[in-house]
């Protein structure tokens, strides 16, 4: 099937299997690796991404499904040297230690930022409770889209 | 993100790996594109034991895009179907003979992409002849129990190994002579790294040149570059091993599996790469366990709380292969003869009996040195029922029966001489944070309400950082380890480890190390590791060991650069070598404070102005073997609260003092005991793997193997206590995996305390609701 998605807003198209996982098409069409594979079961949530600003699993999406939408990777939320506040906040806060589960935290976390700019710790626990991690426990993650939080308010306080 | 160089050795520094990874750039296995490269999928048995009569791969191969199939049969005939393990058993590749276990690898297949390659899976036939497996290691010895190794010529049973240790008959008489003797019984069950990362390889054989590129989820990368050369008979010097990022590890990335050996052979056969990237599944049905212990406690002790001895007996399930991660033949049960841990203990006997079983091969040290784990557990639970049996507070028999920091160094009696320690200012650290009496009477006030909660002690020693050399060793290789140092003109400098990190962030704490040693900042040291070409001979990050053995080969080679730094820094000041004092930045003359050099002036004398006979440059290299192990420990208090109605638990509190000595970046070290305790209480609460009676992996998704996720996980409350290690060059000793040690007794302790009233004195592991709810409904609460 021929599809045509929005990534990262740029027009991609290709040919595919009606069967492609859309984290397939991200990783292997489109080279976009920072969207990770690490369940096939949609638990770990290593995979999500935003499709049409909804945070998603790729690997539980058919690549099909994504035609004629928008998809946001990790490589779509920050410009050239500038970073989101969110990433900002995993660096200040220690909030990763491999990586590997991070690109799918920082899309929730900044879905979760984009609905409600000021969540407590537990609204945040609950956005992030279908992301796996095995190294840090939570405690700075929690922190990181905290610090997020209180950043992204102040910038745009100064952009006001 | 571009920092100001200023951060040293102690600092909290913001990790310098962080850039990649929070952009989405960072580069794991499976992120690794070659051209021309090819995929592949592993087909794996459906039972857990059975002959295999027949292998028809004919259909798979006509299939479009599909370039091999690789059997069994067709490894055999290179003599490459069995490899050895790292327990010195042998382990299949791909089945000849037999299945032992579910989901053991049967065929190969090679083709243009993952899709085809699954599909290729469904056309082989296998013509499977089933037989009875072995599932319950407690059936392993029968008489009647069908043979799981008959590959194995002069095995006539499922035994693996039987093993003692300590003074049997001096146990004995304290046994005989105590007042008070405790025994329980406990089962730690099987459970599995499972790292975000699953395993997997691209392999990469260059037919013109003859050399053999293996990117690979690899905790050793050295280390499997050896292995690979024996299992392969390729020449070492043409493997090069690249363990690019790594998306954890706990120990699962510490074995050589089945999947790198067939990408290589089929790289080798196809003249082009090969990728082999494992499921989630896979990971978790095939790849190594841990644990799986069913042992029995006992103390003896006085009427007043004095431990006079302690015995232990373990059958250890070991799987279809014995794939134990051990350092060396001598320690079959790895480290548990540190069982006495933290406690002056007289006299102390364990004895092990390891068997063969129709589950997945292992055991692997899952975030721990060696079983450790396992024999901290053991101590602490004892512990427990012995403050129970004496009517004592918990804490206070602890108290009363540490090591004295006094008595320091201290050697066990069974043998292993502690690098320092002060176990009652870690208790009691942990006490203050805690609040212990008005947590106690809180839960007097509870208890009146009829509320459920419980309080759990768990105190320990670890026992990190192997070597020496003499006594630890992989395959052979001694266990040392090393750093190589350059310092470049400008005063930079490029730092490689033969360690890797998967996680861990050498690349911040290891560039600490070198800017507290010479004086620049740690910005300006780059580390590199992972990749055999270019790094040191090392035996790689696991156990602890990567701060222990690595961190002291670092604070050593800048040691050894900076004494030749200081010879070119006379030669500058025009001095004798005797008259230079070092003030933790520069060189400078006695006295003469304004007449002095820094490193990034010495650096680039020594490639513009060297003095004669001094060679020119400014480098080093340090392979160091570590005179003993270290010993970091901690004290850890649990607050549960259990639903009467579902038997659910919810850790209120968890407060962990840890002391590890000298904290080379005090962030990373948090992070580090954040995790390890959100994997021990994970443990005690929810992973397992448990099989049905026909051997059927009853965990093999993320949907049933349950891991701690941010709902379940506490607020830690931290503390610390630093008792420099004796031995250490800076002082430190390991502690990523402390926290997992330590902190699932405390959890099963404050469950026990809590259920307590009820008659409850001991539960199993993992904590499962309905376990805790059939409980309750036992002794007769709830509804």
């Amino acid at each position: 099937m021929h599809i045509q998605v929005n990534v990262n807003g740029e027009m991609r198209e290709a040919d595919v299997e009606p069967r492609l996982l859309l984290v397939h098409f991200i990783r292997d069409y489109l080279g976009l690796t920072g969207t990770h594979w690490g369940c096939d079961t949609s638990n770990c949530g290593a995979c999500t991404v935003h499709l049409d600003g909804e945070p998603v699993k790729s690997c539980t999406i058919l690549a099909v499904r994504a035609d004629g939408h928008e998809v946001t990777t990790i490589e779509g939320i920050w410009s050239g040297t500038g970073l989101t506040p969110v990433q900002e906040g995993f660096h200040e806060e220690h909030g990763l230690q491999c990586g590997f589960c991070t690109p799918g935290m920082i899309m929730t976390a900044t879905a979760l930022l984009e609905r409600n700019p000021d969540p407590t710790e537990e609204e945040i626990r609950a956005a992030i409770s279908g992301n796996l991690c095995r190294c840090t426990g939570y405690e700075n993650i929690i922190r990181a889209v905290r610090w997020a939080a209180d950043h992204r308010t102040a910038r745009e306080e100064v952009s006001a | 993100m571009v920092a100001t160089p200023r951060h040293t050795m102690g600092d909290r520094m913001p990790r310098k790996e962080d850039g990649r990874f929070i952009r989405g750039k960072g580069r794991y296995v499976d992120d690794i594109r070659l051209p021309g490269m090819l995929h592949s999928a592993i087909l794996r048995s459906p039972f857990a034991h059975a002959k295999i009569n027949n292998v028809d791969a004919s259909a798979a191969l006509e299939l479009e895009g599909v370039h091999a199939v690789i059997t069994g049969a067709d490894l055999a005939a290179q003599g490459l179907a069995w490899m050895p393990t790292l327990a010195g058993d042998t382990q299949a590749v791909l089945a000849t003979d037999k299945v032992r276990f579910q989901g053991q690898e049967v065929a190969f297949v090679v083709a243009d992409d993952h899709y085809i390659a699954q599909d290729a899976l469904e056309l082989i036939e296998v013509d499977y002849e089933p037989l009875d497996p072995i599932v319950d290691s407690r059936r392993a010895l029968d008489e009647d129990a069908p043979v799981i190794r008959d590959d194995k010529e002069g095995q006539a049973d499922n035994l693996i190994f039987f093993w003692d240790a300590g003074d049997r008959e001096a146990t004995e008489r304290a046994f005989q002579e105590a007042e008070v003797t405790v025994r329980q019984e406990m089962f730690y069950p099987r459970s599995h790294p499972a790292p975000m990362e699953t395993c997997g390889c691209v392999a990469d054989y260059d037919i013109s040149t003859g050399e053999m590129t293996v990117y690979m989820t690899s905790q050793a990368p050295h280390a499997h570059r050896t292995l690979f050369a024996i299992v392969s008979g390729l020449p070492e010097h043409q493997i090069r091993i690249i363990s690019p990022d790594i998306g954890g590890g706990f120990g699962n990335k510490v074995p050589i599996y089945p999947g790198y050996v067939c990408a290589a052979v089929a790289s080798l056969i196809l003249g082009r790469p090969v990728k082999w990237m494992e499921t989630r599944a896979e990971n978790l049905m095939s790849t190594s366990f841990a644990r799986d212990y069913r042992m029995t406690g006992e103390i003896a002790a006085t009427r007043d709380g004095r431990i006079l001895g302690v015995r232990s007996k373990i059958l250890a399930d070991h799987g279809a292969f014995n794939a134990h991660a051990q350092p060396g033949e001598q320690y079959p049960t790895g480290f548990f003869p540190i069982f006495t841990s933290c406690y002056d203990v007289p006299a102390a006997y364990a004895e092990a009996t390891g068997v063969y079983s129709n589950k997945a091969p292992g055991g692997i040290a899952y975030r721990c040195s060696f079983r450790v784990t396992e024999a901290i557990y053991l101590m602490e639970r004892m512990m427990d029922v012995l403050a129970d049996e004496l009517e004592m507070d918990p804490a206070e028999l602890r108290r009363k029966n540490f090591v004295k920091k006094e008595q320091m160094p201290y050697v066990s009696v069974m043998g292993w001489e502690y690098d320092g320690g002060d176990y009652h200012a870690a208790l009691d650290e942990a006490l203050r944070i805690a609040g212990y009496e008005q947590l106690l009477e809180e839960q007097r006030r509870a208890r009146e309400e009829g509320r459920i909660m419980g309080i759990g002690v768990s105190t320990f020693t670890e026992i990190v950082g192997a070597g020496p050399g003499k006594k630890c060793h992989i395959a052979g290789i001694e266990m040392f380890d090393s750093a190589e140092l350059r310092l470049h003109p400008t005063g930079k400098a490029i730092l490689k480890l033969g360690v890797k990190s998967q996680g861990q962030g050498h690349e911040t704490t290891f560039a600490q190390i070198v800017a507290g040693e010479l004086g620049i900042p740690a910005e300006n040291v780059e580390v590199r590791e992972g990749d055999t070409d270019n790094t040191p001979f090392g035996l790689g990050t696991y156990a602890s060991r990567s701060t222990p053995v690595c961190g002291a080969a670092t604070a050593i080679v800048a040691r050894k650069v900076r004494e030749k730094a200081k010879k070119i820094a006379a030669h500058m000041l025009e001095a004798a070598e005797g008259d230079l004092e070092w003030t933790g930045e520069r060189f400078q003359v006695k006295g003469s404070p304004d007449r002095g050099v820094n490193m990034e002036e010495i650096s680039f004398a020594a490639y513009t102005n060297v003095p004669e006979g001094e060679e020119a440059g400014l480098e080093g290299v340090t392979y160091y073997d570590p005179p003993e192990m270290t010993y970091p420990f901690g004290a850890y208090i649990c607050v549960v609260e259990i639903d009467k109605g579902t038997g659910q638990i919810e850790v209120k509190r968890f407060i962990a003092v840890d002391d590890c000595g000298v904290r080379i970046n005090p962030m990373v070290v948090e992070g580090q005991i954040h995790g390890g305790l959100a994997s021990g209480i994970g443990i005690a609460l929810m992973e397992v793997m448990d099989f049905d009676e026909e051997g059927n992996h009853l965990n093999s998704s993320f949907m049933d193997y349950l891991t701690l996720t941010s709902m379940e996980a506490p607020k830690y409350e931290l503390g610390e206590t630093v008792t420099p290690s004796t031995h250490h060059p800076l002082g430190a000793r390991g502690v990523a995996e402390s926290p997992t040690v330590g902190s699932p007794a405390a959890v099963v302790n404050a469950v026990v305390d809590a259920l307590s009233p009820y008659g409850v004195r001991h539960v199993d592991m993992p904590l499962s609701p309905n376990r805790i709810w059939s409980l309750l409904r036992e002794n007769g609460v709830g509804a």
